[in-house]
């Protein structure tokens, strides 16, 4: 921990709690309480309570009723969101003019403005980067008085509801603005570990009194970043500054369906040129999902190689999967490998492991979805 | 039997010039929960400071090295099947692995467990 790292709001509330604070993304933050592999099994099976306050918060806003805000920030980013619901979000990407991730986001229209959350490791950079490619008339602000809090697993939709009824409305990736108590919430059905669950923000003001609200919960203990990295990994789900970086782009990070059919015909967001030719020519590498042979986890930076040790992909992360059990990793191989079931070889400390191409999530997810329509 | 502890969080209780080697209480609750454990094969000749055995949690991987020069005589059979006892028994049923040193005179250099105490209590 260094002493120029910010402090949560909640910091006092996770040392109490026997949080071990690390340094990341700029904050103290807590990396894990009782520890990985017992919270990332209470996620699964119970319901567990992050703090994700180090992520950008970001609210666009204008008071020229001319201005489409949906409009104007397809120009920045390559989802459909004209086409956006009130109360829905969308996963998108902030993407460089040579087509590069500079980072991946939450954005969701609201009645008035969209809000949006950033990566913190990265989010001072991208509201520069917004900023500078947004249309002058968009108030961008960013909320820095506000905490993020995040409750995911399978019993999170029970807690929300005791705490809050109307919270049951909700599906996956739908969000809304709740009264508590007084206390106004802004929550969306969505996280990053995979499982039911919801993200919650919450005044800076108020988030001691809510974080004692759901951790009162038997169902809800705290689980730290170290848990939060597993869960995403056996999610499938990939974390900027690793799976991601301004040098991946969109089809090759196998996220095209983040590029829906209609921005592709039409293009008009930066970045379109290259990431189009990309999407005409098919990308050279992919980003797959690997199960480990053996018990020994591979880490991100492992390599990737032939028969004749060449290197042919890269592992950009990869740990033990608690609730499978075994090591599982995600990297980048040339999209002849990239079939499901194709074996491949890592290499780590100059030792050889087997492995194998694998469908992702590894995991399957427990979204809470809305019925299918008769 | 002497036990000596390093300042990478090792112990190693010596008999003779027959030694165990394992890690600390102390370094178990840093390195969390352990997933996987490999440990020096039999007859592997091995100087003081030489990476001698790789133990993974589910975070991250950390050598553990060779506190003093010696050759194996065997390692922990039972941390492949249950790297666990790691976490659960670190400075017992846990232990690394077993060698015949080679120097004696290189302990001296190592801490006893009053100083080793006194080295976690300063971190």
């Amino acid at each position: 921990m260094s002493d120029a790292d910010l402090k949560l709001y909640l910091d006092q509330w996770h040392q109490d709690l026997d949080g071990r604070m690390v340094s990341f993304a700029g904050y103290s933050m807590p990396v894990q309480y009782e520890g990985v592999m017992a919270e990332h099994i209470w996620t699964r099976e119970n319901a567990g309570l992050f703090d994700v306050s180090h992520m950008g918060q970001l609210i666009f806003s204008s008071d020229d009723s001319s201005i489409d805000i949906g409009v104007e920030l397809e120009k920045l980013l390559p989802a459909n969101i004209i086409k956006l619901g009130v109360n829905r979000l969308r996963y998108s990407m902030l993407l460089a003019e040579g087509g590069g991730i500079l980072d991946d986001l939450m954005v969701t229209r609201r009645e008035h403005d969209f809000y949006m959350v950033v990566n913190g490791a990265v989010k001072h950079e991208d509201m520069a980067y917004i900023r500078e490619n947004l249309n002058d008339a968009i108030t961008l602000n960013y909320m820095e008085d506000h905490s993020l809090l995040a409750l995911q697993g399978p019993k999170a939709g029970y807690v929300m509801k005791q705490l809050i009824p109307t919270t049951d409305d909700l599906f996956f990736m739908q969000a809304g603005s709740y009264d508590w108590n007084g206390v106004k919430l802004w929550i969306s059905r969505s996280g990053y570990t995979g499982e039911d669950g919801f993200e919650i923000s919450v005044h800076n003001d108020d988030v001691h009194k809510l974080a004692d609200a759901l951790i009162q919960y038997e169902e809800v203990k705290p689980i730290g970043l170290g848990a939060r990295d597993s869960l995403r990994l056996e999610a499938g789900l990939p974390l900027y500054g690793h799976d991601l970086t301004s040098e991946t782009m969109p089809f090759s990070a196998n996220l095209a369906f983040a590029v829906p059919k209609r921005r592709r015909e039409e293009a008009g967001f930066i970045g379109d040129v290259h990431i189009l030719k990309q999407f005409a020519d098919g990308p050279e590498t992919l980003r797959v999902g690997i199960a480990v042979e053996g018990r020994q986890p591979v880490r991100e930076g492992a390599i990737i190689v032939d028969d004749n040790d060449k290197q042919i992909g890269i592992i950009t992360s990869g740990g033990f999967a608690p609730t499978l059990q075994r090591p599982i990793a995600m990297g980048y191989v040339p999209m002849a490998l990239s079939q499901e079931g194709t074996d491949i070889i890592i290499q780590q400390r100059g030792k050889n492991i087997a492995a194998k191409v694998t469908a992702m999530p590894f995991v399957p997810n427990g979204y809470r979805r809305p019925p299918k329509a008769a | 039997m002497i036990r000596y502890y390093t300042e990478d969080h090792e112990w190693i209780e010596v008999e003779n010039d027959e030694a165990t080697v394992g890690i600390t209480d102390y370094a178990q609750g840093q390195l969390g929960d352990v997933v996987f454990v490999e440990t020096p094969a039999a007859e592997t000749i091995l100087a003081k400071g030489d990476d001698a055995a790789v133990v993974e949690s589910v975070k991250a991987a950390s050598d553990v090295y060779a506190p003093v020069s010696g050759e194996v005589t065997d390692g922990n059979e039972a941390l492949v099947d249950d790297p666990a006892l790691v976490n659960n028994d670190p400075e017992g049923e846990g232990w690394f692995f077993k060698m015949k040193l080679t120097d004696t005179s290189e302990l001296t250099a190592l801490m006893d467990e009053d100083g080793y105490k006194e080295f976690i209590a300063d971190l």
